[in-house]
């Protein structure tokens, strides 16, 4: 009884304090960012010419177009091939292989990010470059960030695909259902909520990703016109001006982070939302 | 009935089966079934007739299942499990390498202990299974969908919610779902895994009054360790034992022979409930 209560205040400490830094995180970019939410026009953030801090204009869409498109484009990529690793894993790969390939694709996902960036600069820009210069792109960007949520989607669908009761299998076969028709027409309906919560998840993920994109992606705030533009991301930007951003602009660059931590909430809340709803 | 005044006493029998002349469609052989090292069933030579309900009794592990999930080949899915004999389905081998087991399988229905509905719609249940052998064609589908719910009786209780989720219906129901999808199928035998045990008192004689009601029709096995419903139901019994750490069959004939004048003293004692 008494450890218990030792025990039960632990957690509760624990959780409350795990809840606090977040509020806290949350509210400190909110006072930050304040003067420029304040004294700034709002709609200059959508409005203003361009991304000249030290003239003061204050445009963040070039860097959120950047964001969300090199986000998009991971997931367009990444999603698809997570699913079919998650498939071959699961149901098709012998089962040293599949212990195997899995064992690969968790260690991609414990690469630092750092060192992917370095291997995007040195080995994936160059070969952009010679196709279509000047190479580091919004292309890079996005297939730097497919190989760091790969492991995400993947391990997420994996789990999800496992959780398929093995009965309706079973159930399936007796009917003479095929192996794939089988996949196709329960099983991946089964997981569906399960994979899409992994993918949203990884979508948060690619959102925040600073380091691999910032050495990668060019960092020139333009709307990109094509794959092979430069682009600058929001965690880019934060990254590259902070150390010498003041006043508004070191402000607005806090706006910037809470439209991040927003855009990533909402992420967060959706997977929540849909995971909940697997359960009933 | 039985000499013995402690036997407890059940119910009309099964006059006998609806055909006349007895004629097998499925035969076993020599039917002998390991688990690795482990024999499952030794020697089991057996004739399912058609048109009739076969019940297979006998206590657990005595390889009812595994004797019902050898006719269709569900037992291929299973690692480790090698089969001896011989089982002839209208006279042709199913381990023929020729044999297709997807086709076998839509022949032979199939239905479990616990009810496995897809976790899709009701329609979309049915219409699955039917897809994937080929009948694709909307009318076709929705006609045949109708039909089984109406065979199974399943039809008046959800055809103003054939798009909700299969799994919001109650345990009998999906058992009843279960058994339309496998006849949507139009098989000519359905294997039946204890198809009432997982169900209460009411779902279960519902479902009981539903396997009733396709005698005739089609060629039923059904295992089942409700000696009671076996007697209700069946028009033929095979009663297995284990022998030798391996499931035999020790009696097959008519239901009211194996209950009322069994040949075996096994089969006595254990119909009788002194045994198992």
């Amino acid at each position: 009884m008494q450890t218990d209560r030792v025990l039960t205040g632990i957690l509760r400490a624990g959780a409350l304090l795990a809840v606090l830094v977040m509020l806290l995180i949350f509210c400190f970019l909110l006072f930050e960012s304040w003067s420029a939410l304040t004294g700034l026009s709002i709609a200059g953030f959508l409005t203003d010419v361009s991304w000249h801090p030290l003239e003061g204009t204050y445009n963040l869409m070039p860097m959120l177009s950047g964001t969300l498109l090199a986000s998009i484009g991971a997931i367009m990529l990444g999603a698809p091939l997570g699913l079919a690793s998650a498939l071959f894993i699961v149901f098709f790969a012998p089962l040293h292989l599949a212990l195997l390939y899995r064992r690969l694709i968790e260690l991609l996902a414990g690469i630092p990010s750092v060192v992917f960036g370095f291997w995007g600069l040195t080995t994936l820009v160059p070969l952009i470059s010679e196709w279509q210069p000047p190479g580091a792109s919004l292309l890079a960007a996005v297939l730097v960030l497919t190989l760091m949520i790969l492991p995400m989607i993947t391990i997420t669908a994996c789990a999800a695909l496992t959780a398929v009761p093995e009965e309706l299998f079973r159930n399936a076969s007796a009917l003479g259902m095929s192996r794939w028709g089988t996949i196709a027409g329960v099983v991946l309906p089964a997981a569906r909520v399960g994979i899409t919560a992994g993918i949203i998840l990884a979508a948060a993920r690619a959102l925040g990703e600073t380091m691999a994109v910032l050495m990668v992606a060019g960092n020139v705030v333009q709307h990109p016109e094509s794959l092979f533009d430069p682009v600058r991301t929001l965690a880019a930007n934060i990254a590259l001006e902070v150390a010498y951003a003041m006043g508004d602009h070191r402000s607005v660059l806090f706006v910037s982070g809470l439209l991040l931590m927003l855009l990533v909430m909402v992420l967060s809340a959706m997977a929540g939302l849909l995971e909940e709803r697997q359960q009933v | 009935m039985n000499d013995d005044p402690n036997a407890f006493t059940l119910g009309p029998l099964q006059a006998g089966p609806p055909c006349c002349e007895p004629q097998p469609v499925i035969q076993v052989r020599n039917l002998s079934l390991r688990y690795n090292r482990q024999a499952a069933l030794d020697n089991v030579s057996l004739d399912i007739y058609k048109g009739c309900i076969t019940a297979l009794i006998g206590p657990s592990g005595c390889g009812k299942t595994s004797f019902l999930s050898a006719i269709n080949r569900m037992t291929d899915l299973i690692p480790g499990c090698s089969i001896d004999g011989r089982i002839l389905v209208d006279n042709q081998d199913i381990h023929h390498p020729q044999c297709d087991v997807q086709a076998l399988r839509r022949r032979i229905g199939m239905v479990f202990q616990k009810p496995a509905p897809f976790p899709l719609s009701i329609r979309r249940n049915i219409a699955l299974p039917l897809n994937e052998h080929g009948t694709t064609q909307k009318t076709e589908v929705t006609a045949i969908t109708e039909t089984v719910l109406r065979d199974v009786g399943l039809w008046d209780e959800v055809c103003d919610r054939l798009d909700v989720s299969a799994l919001s219906l109650s345990g009998g129901q999906q058992q009843r779902l279960c058994i339309a999808r496998a006849l949507a199928l139009n098989p000519e035998i359905l294997l039946m895994d204890e198809p009432c045990s997982a169900l209460d008192p009411i779902a279960s004689g519902v479902v009981e009054d539903l396997i009733c009601s396709l005698q005739g029709r089609y060629t039923i096995v059904i295992v089942t360790h409700n000696l009671a419903q076996a007697r209700r139901i069946a028009n033929y019994a095979a009663f297995f034992w284990v022998k030798d750490q391996a499931g035999q069959l020790v009696e097959f004939g008519r239901c009211r022979h194996i209950f009322e004048s069994p040949r075996d003293e096994l089969t006595a004692a254990y119909v009788n409930g002194a045994r198992g």
